[in-house]
């Protein structure tokens, strides 16, 4: 119920699988497309800027109560005593549920040995972990009453620090200890010989933080009772997997469970799970017989609503002169918070560039802190700041440039997935072509400039390591009208989905985009898809929907051709008409009789197998430019490129728009985002935006490109798009801090680069 | 109300907001989104946490008369007492701008700003800046220039770019990315609304519209 998504356990385990049925065929890929790549406006943009969009958090239903959590302020302690009587008793406060309540027994976070805590639980392993949940008539006579329940705790000791966690004498998260099982070893080649070959090696230490996701609109659930029915209105990425935890929380079927999400508010990995606040509603809204909305205030959320676990990583690395790589000895450690989740991924240091000789150790340990979720490319951006920039130091000693040193190294075959071969790899590509519209060369020759404003740049280079779910199934109609209508249960989390699909539609159907309407999101209505994460939003879902389209077509122009008299193959579709070879006149949709007859004409696509025996993966080379004032200590980005291979550009609004965003996100990590908890106390020193600072508009560069490398992939699926999302945020705050050190002389290993970073260790070299 | 209130457990919530908008004359923040306080009439100083007070709040040009808390925000009226949901929460502290509004035509913090304090002016939300289904300039400019992704900060930076429009018809790159600073877009689509925001202003310069 809330272990690790499939798509993060996947990119990060060794092996990969491939489905090897090939009942549904993949569709030759388009040869030339008029709708899909074009720079579509939003379907849903009017709702999105005019303010109709009813995201759950706006939801309001008539008798609708508002739910309060009582969490634990302390890090680690047990309740004694629990007593909500005044609570129950305020104004407007309808019902109260406790760790005392048998409702609050459901098994919550589990290991390998089963269920390690329950819906709420005495034992509080972190600040923020759920003691009790009540619910009011309105919002604020609910926080009231959360106020006035009266726990008594036994404070526990504690430890915060996942380094820490680790040495004998800390204290125990769970009786079983704080190292989550034995360390991950992944190893090909043989190291010693690797570094027997290596004309030089490079040893390094990088310590990432703790990045949280704060997606703008925070955590929030409306649930619905109708006898023994439960429909939850949920700012989810997955309606289908919130629909799967409820049915096992709650010990119903499938089909008596209807979760549905029209528009959410941004996720970046936090919202594929289900939360406790969701059953709590559920719970609630059962008792008291009245809808229950439960929305996590902004602190709330940076407590307990997961985060990219912070990591240390050392890698060791052996390169010959010629630039060849021979060795990667990589040890990755993160801390997970107090139950089990990913905490690392070695993925990158193992396929990123041709390496022989690799040995991968990874260590997950647990600590008193909220649990770790999947955060846009779990793992990847970590390993991305600590391999980048070893690369960058090899490439230095070998007084090589860093894009021709990793030119040296561009892999054509996945190490990862047996040695099979990629459908196509633009990473060299995306080196070349980035580092010529970037102006590399040139930028390497400018002076690093005088006086206490420095300047520098940064390559670095990323790629992703999940090719998606393939079990995607869409629904096409085409209305006697002419316009049509598709379905798929995916999420639009703010990507352009809703977008795309229409566009997929319509240049399969030639009818026009404001003729298609769109449904998502919701498990009663509309097709099993997987989550909206991991990048494979467009992948897996765009083939089905293409084939839903076709197979619509395929009809529709046998009905015609029998209408009409004429060959199907003299027939096509265009701007919602059938066009015939040789005849300047076009048959409008709504003329034609027999689909007047029938109404509507369906057609239900499946997603195809991914390729038999090839690897599908995005790649990305970004360019950094930066501006560091030594004495402040002030990084500005000043210009950058991304360069991206994600295969075909769908639509070049949202493309562009996603990596302004995942770059955007780079910077945060690089530079400034940090939750921190106090050693002392235990407690997050970081809830709210002004101390945990999320990158603001001052923040993005002046002057960016965005540049897609498309490598016209047949093979990947039959739209022949990658993933986008996760690339374009992987190497980001790596090619900045490559950026920093070209521009001041010394290497910060630790991210976020800050201001007392940089001022510290200048101060150190002068010294 | 409880007794847990009455004995002060919450007039922090009123005292202490209104403590913490009289300080927020500094910062980029402020200059971009808050504004000083409101000024207090005497009917409002007369309040106390524990009663509704009747007030009446002119938002879109129409007159609304409600018993609030004085402890309600703005933006808690506008949302669950009179439907004007485009208004967004995302911190509740005056830290994203995801709640911003016009106040007497400068941008403002709903989150920041009691419902008291709001009586006697008017006030300006997302939905006020279409005319029917008809879209604003700076909606549309929004839409062409693909200015968001999830969309939930959008009513805020819309808010804020039609603020900063207003105060400056003209301004540059620079200007622009100050303007626009206090409001938070986790997505990422800062670069988008720049275009956007330079788009309008644009339009307006050559059109003369609006």
């Amino acid at each position: 119920m809330t272990g690790p998504c499939s798509f993060m356990t996947q990119a990060i385990a060794t092996a990969a699988t491939t489905a090897t049925t090939r009942e549904n065929p993949a569709l030759p890929a388009w040869e030339k497309t008029n709708v899909v790549g074009a720079a579509v406006p939003r379907v849903d943009a009017h709702e999105r800027v005019s303010g109709t969009a009813v995201y759950t958090r706006d939801l309001a239903l008539p008798g609708m109560l508002h739910c309060a959590i009582v969490r634990s302020p302390h890090a680690h302690a047990r309740v004694k005593r629990i007593d909500a009587s005044r609570a129950l008793a305020m104004p407007g406060v309808h019902a109260v549920i406790t760790c005392d309540s048998p409702e609050a027994s459901i098994p919550w976070y589990f290991g390998a040995k089963g269920a390690l805590s329950r819906l709420l639980d005495p034992e509080c392993r972190y600040e923020g972990d759920e003691v009790a949940a009540l619910v009011a008539e309105t919002p604020l006579q609910a926080a009231d009453a959360a106020r006035a329940v009266v726990v008594e705790y036994e404070i526990l000791p504690f430890v915060v620090d996942y380094e820490r966690a680790l040495r004998p004498d800390a204290p125990k998260v769970h009786p079983f200890g704080n190292q989550l099982g034995e360390p991950r070893v992944t190893e090909r080649g043989d190291l010693a010989s690797g570094f027997a070959a290596a004309d030089v090696t490079v040893e390094r230490e990088f310590h990432t933080s703790c990045e949280l996701h704060t997606p703008m609109e925070t955590h929030c659930s409306v649930a619905q009772w109708d006898g023994g029915s439960l429909q939850v209105w949920d700012s989810t990425q997955g309606v289908y997997a919130i629909r799967r935890g409820l049915a096992q929380a709650l010990q119903l079927p499938l089909a008596s469970v209807r979760v549905s999400s029209r528009f959410m508010g941004g996720g970046f990995g936090s919202k594929l799970e289900l939360g406790k606040y969701t059953v709590l509603a559920a719970i609630l809204a059962r008792t008291t017989g009245r809808p229950v909305k439960a929305a996590l205030s902004r602190e709330e959320t940076m407590l307990c609503a997961g985060n990219r676990p912070a990591n240390t990583i050392s890698i060791k690395a052996g390169a010959r002169k010629d630039g060849k790589l021979t060795a990667f000895d990589a040890k990755l450690l993160g801390g997970v918070g107090a139950f089990p989740a990913a905490a690392t991924s070695g993925y990158l240091v193992l396929d990123l560039y041709t390496c022989a000789n690799v040995r991968v150790e990874e260590t997950a340990a647990l600590m008193n802190a909220g649990q770790a979720r999947a955060f846009r490319a779990p793992g990847f951006p970590q390993a991305a700041w600590a391999l980048e920039q070893v690369i960058d130091e090899l490439a230095e000693r070998l007084g090589l440039d860093p894009v021709a040193m990793r030119l040296k190294n561009v892999p054509t075959l996945s190490q990862m997935r047996a040695g099979q071969p990629y459908t196509s790899t633009g990473l060299a590509d995306c080196l070349k072509n980035g580092s010529a519209g970037f102006g590399w060369a040139a930028a390497r020759k400018r002076a690093r400039g005088r006086g206490h404003v420095r300047r520098g740049i940064g390559v670095a280079a990323g790629m992703w390591g999940y090719g998606g779910d393939p079990t995607a199934t869409a629904i096409v109609k085409l209305y006697a009208d002419g316009s049509a209508n598709v379905n798929s249960g995916a999420a639009d989390i703010g990507t352009g989905t809703r977008t795309i699909l229409a566009q997929v539609v319509a240049e399969e159907l030639g009818v026009p985009i404001a003729k298609i309407q769109v449904e998502m999101a919701d498990t009663a209505t509309t097709q099993f898809a997987p989550s909206s994460g991991g990048s494979q939003t467009v992948l897996v879902n765009m083939p089905a929907a293409r084939s839903a389209a076709v197979a619509v077509k395929n009809e529709l122009l046998s009905l015609a051709a029998a209408e009409l008299g004429k060959d199907v193959k003299d027939l096509s579709l265009r701007d919602g008409a059938i066009e015939i070879a040789g005849d300047a006149k076009s048959v409008p949709l709504a003329q034609l009789k027999s689909l007047a007859q029938r109404q509507q004409l369906v057609g239900v696509g499946k997603r195809e197998p991914h390729p038999e025996g090839k690897v599908a993966l995005p790649f990305a080379a970004h360019f950094a430019e930066v501006e560091v004032n030594t004495r402040t200590g002030a990084v500005k980005v000043v210009k950058y490129l991304a360069a991206q291979d994600s295969g075909r550009v769908m639509n070049a609004l949202t493309y562009e728009n996603q990596v302004l965003g995942g770059v955007t996100m780079g910077i945060g990590f690089g530079l400034t985002e940090r939750r921190m908890l106090d050693r002392n106390t235990g407690k997050l020193v970081t809830g709210a935006w002004h101390d945990y600072k999320i990158p603001t508009a001052l923040d993005f560069p002046a002057e960016f490109t965005c540049l897609p490398v498309d490598p016209r992939d047949a093979e990947c699926n039959s739209v022949g798009a990658k993933g986008l999302g996760e690339p374009a945020t992987v190497p980001a705050a790596a090619a900045i801090a490559n950026a920093v050190r070209d521009a001041i002389g010394v290497r910060i290993f630790d991210a976020p680069i800050t201001a007392n970073a940089i001022v510290t260790a200048l101060a150190r070299t002068r010294s | 109300m409880s007794d847990q209130c009455k004995k002060g457990g919450c007039d922090h919530s009123g005292v202490s907001r209104r403590g913490f908008l009289t300080t927020m004359g500094v910062g980029a923040v402020a200059a971009a989104a808050a504004g000083s306080a409101l000024p207090a009439t005497a009917e409002q100083q007369k309040a106390s946490a524990a009663e509704p007070m009747t007030i009446g709040l002119s938002v879109n040009g129409r007159k609304h008369r409600l018993a609030v808390e004085p402890r309600e925000t703005l933006l808690a009226v506008l949302r669950e007492r009179l439907g004007f949901v485009g208004t967004k929460p995302g911190c509740e502290r005056g830290e994203c701008g995801a709640c911003t509004v016009l106040v007497d035509g400068v941008t403002r913090y709903a989150c920041l700003t009691l419902a008291l304090e709001a009586e006697g002016h008017e006030i300006t939300t997302i939905e006020g800046l279409a005319r029917g289904e008809e879209l604003g300039d700076v909606q549309k400019a929004f839409v062409e220039e693909d200015a968001l992704q999830c969309g939930y900060c959008t009513p805020g930076q819309i808010m804020a770019a039609e603020g900063l429009l207003r105060a400056n018809p003209s301004p540059t790159l620079d200007d622009v990315r100050l303007g626009m600073s206090g409001n938070l877009c986790r997505c990422g689509a800062y670069g988008h609304i720049f275009k956007a925001v330079e788009r309008v202003a644009r339009a307006r310069r050559e059109g003369g519209a609006k």
